[in-house]
């Protein structure tokens, strides 16, 4: 029987309620921009036709562009990247490797504060 | 471990180490925690035990690791379901059509190997996306244009073996191509067309070599294993300008779409155009066929007549049908076609026009920003805002003749369908008919996914009728869901099913142990053929 994406959101906000700080590296994020460039923006960033901004502002996520937010973790990033998320599907490793997905939580994750 | 059909432990264990030093263990995927990345996003079969997943992935990166892969696969008889950058979503995604088969995922092939912005065309590996190729021309400042789909990380090649769709006057991706290098199920590697030839000099630019022309029975198929492609582009345009025609009553579609015909067949008007409906998708014609948007889009017993629609289109100022239509080419031939297209049209008592914005090529970046990027060949991913908060969704397409006559048919036979169904017109995406491909028409039918099983076997059921119900009407799908593959291949029945056993019989002779992609568009090897219901 196939887990639910319920329960992986759950759990996702679980692990968003304890977002933790880590120092960032810098080569790290400079790596993680050029992957959310290749493979998140189309989707996620900023202007017109962007359909998981478009979705998170429905839900009234504010800031709805992933780049701009200080509250996402990295594996809370790696969860949906991995298991999808409504019409977000999953992404494989041929895709996304690990290492790339290392890199894009290091980029979505630069401007976190300590806690 | 999950097992393919038919393979025991031990035999399985072995292939997949071999598939290991063949393509590099760190690329054979077998763990639940991997494999589960190849199921089908979009799946219909969410939270069922029908859902077919792959035992493991295995993904080379180059054509000589594709062959050893397929030369193990042959010698245990384990089936490969081959994928390119398996985001056709909608119609699959990257999940297998039969359970426990190896995914050979070629992502990793992800090569341009040449842009020729003289001769005008691409050669490309199976996990290029539409945006890397985009950004690769991009980058490089060249005069040509690629033809996207709505979705944008496709493969160019993935799609065009399916025979997907664009809007440009290349849209038809399949008839766009020239020339293929396909690994056969011996391991054996061919090229078609001039590719043949060693050394040629043309093999992206003379499609047909010498001798059988091949490439056909690689696309929706499993013959083969395909590995490079060359595409034509088009050269970038010095201008664009797009023009839409309204018609006020209901028997105005037949001269309109007659005289697309014409404009489209004359290569005067070029790409996609859909037929629309300002008075059908109007909130008062809802309201008087049900009270919700788009329900009066199909005809349904005991809904508003003609007349009635009529009058609210008289009343409103909305036209009953109209067509937005493009123009590629100098900015003096393209305003003098539409110019001409507005002649034809005026023979439409009634008809009124509006000019599109006039745009010169290349496009500065703020036009990019706010262009309807399809129309440019620009990749994106805005056609999933329409999908709302879905789950996911899955298409119901068949194509019908590219007339009027056609569209009303269209219109009565679904609007009956869904009603004997008992499914509300208005819980269904129903898109008009557009003209992806020459000389015929496309309706697409979006259906949501749930994670819920009885929705889900309820839309199974509800499209297997449509699909039903097409067929009795002459009319068949251009491409469908892993799901419905066999759904659809069972009514290209003609003379008793004689194209599939031609199918059949090739592919005993090319794939004996039948290891390619079985199942693929109802083509099964001997030995998983079942006699069909």
């Amino acid at each position: 029987m196939r887990k639910t994406r319920v329960v992986l959101l759950l759990g996702a906000s679980l692990i968003f309620a304890a977002a933790t700080f880590a120092a960032p590296d810098e080569s790290q994020i400079e790596r993680g921009h050029k992957v959310y460039d290749k493979w998140c923006f189309p989707c996620h960033g900023t202007g017109v036709g962007k359909p998981g901004t478009d979705s998170l502002r429905q839900r009234g996520q504010n800031p709805a562009v992933l780049e701009e937010r200080t509250d996402l973790t990295a594996p809370m990033i790696k969860i949906f990247v991995r298991h999808g998320v409504l019409f977000m599907p999953t992404f494989r490793k041929t895709e996304i490797s690990d290492a790339d997905l290392d890199a894009i939580a290091a980029y979505l994750t630069r401007n976190n504060k300590p806690n | 471990m999950r097992l393919p059909p038919g393979i025991n432990s031990k035999d399985f264990s072995d292939a997949l180490k071999q598939f290991g030093e063949a393509v590099g263990k760190e690329w054979v995927f077998s763990s639940e925690e991997d494999t589960d990345l190849y199921r089908d996003s979009y799946s219909p079969f969410w939270h069922e035990d029908i859902e077919p997943i792959p035992s493991a992935a295995v993904a080379p990166n180059s054509t000589e690791e594709v062959q050893k892969v397929v030369r193990i696969a042959n010698t245990y008889k384990i089936p490969l379901w081959t994928i390119s950058t398996g985001k056709n979503l909608g119609y699959g995604g990257a999940a297998p059509l039969l359970n426990g088969s190896v995914v050979l995922d070629l992502k990793r092939m992800d090569r341009v190997l040449e842009v020729n912005e003289k001769n005008h065309y691409a050669l490309v590996e199976p996990g290029v996306s539409y945006f890397d190729l985009y950004r690769y021309i991009q980058d490089r400042g060249l005069k040509v244009w690629i033809d996207v789909p709505d979705p944008g990380w496709g493969s160019l090649m993935g799609n065009a073996l399916d025979r997907g769709g664009g809007y440009t006057p290349m849209r038809d991706h399949f008839d766009s191509h020239c020339g293929m290098e396909v690994v056969l199920a011996n391991g054996e590697v061919v090229r078609t067309g001039m590719g043949a030839l060693p050394g040629s000099k043309t093999w992206q630019q003379y499609r047909y070599g010498f001798g059988p022309y091949l490439d056909g029975i690689f696309s929706q198929g499993n013959f083969g294993v395909v590995t490079k492609m060359g595409f034509w582009l088009l050269p970038e345009p010095e201008a664009f300008t797009s023009g839409n025609v309204l018609v006020p009553k209901h028997d105005d579609l037949i001269p309109l779409v007659e005289t697309l015909n014409y404009l489209m067949n004359s290569n005067i008007v070029q790409g996609t155009t859909t037929i629309g409906s300002p008075l059908l998708m109007s909130q008062a014609a809802a309201q008087t066929a049900g009270g919700a948007g788009g329900s009066a889009l199909l005809m349904t017993p005991g809904g508003p007549t003609i007349e009635q629609l009529e009058k609210i289109g008289a009343e409103k100022n909305l036209a009953y049908w109209n067509c937005e239509i493009y123009f590629y080419g100098p900015a003096k031939v393209v305003a003098a076609q539409w110019e001409y297209a507005k002649q034809k049209y005026s023979a439409i008592p009634g008809v009124k026009f509006v000019d599109g914005k006039p745009y010169r090529l290349p496009l500065d970046s703020k036009d990019i920003e706010a262009a309807p990027k399809r129309q440019f060949g620009i990749p994106s991913l805005s056609i999933f805002g329409m999908m709302g908060r879905s789950e996911g969704h899955m298409w119901f397409s068949p194509i019908i003749p590219m007339t009027g006559e056609a569209v009303f048919e269209a219109q009565r036979v679904f609007g009956q369908a869904y009603h004997d169904m008992g499914v509300p017109t208005v819980s269904q995406l129903f898109v008009f008919p557009s003209s992806f491909f020459p000389r015929s028409f496309v309706i697409l039918c979006g259906f949501p996914i749930y994670h819920d099983v009885e929705k889900n076997r309820r839309n199974r059921e509800i499209f297997r009728g449509l699909v039903k119900a097409a067929a009795e009407h002459g009319w068949g799908e251009y491409r469908t869901h892993t799901a419905f593959m066999d759904t659809v291949a069972n009514v290209y029945s003609f003379n008793n099913h004689a194209l599939r056993r031609f199918h059949e019989t090739v592919k005993d002779a090319v794939d004996p142990n039948g290891i390619l992609s079985p199942g693929r568009c109802g083509v099964w090897p001997k030995n998983l053929r079942k006699e069909p219901a």
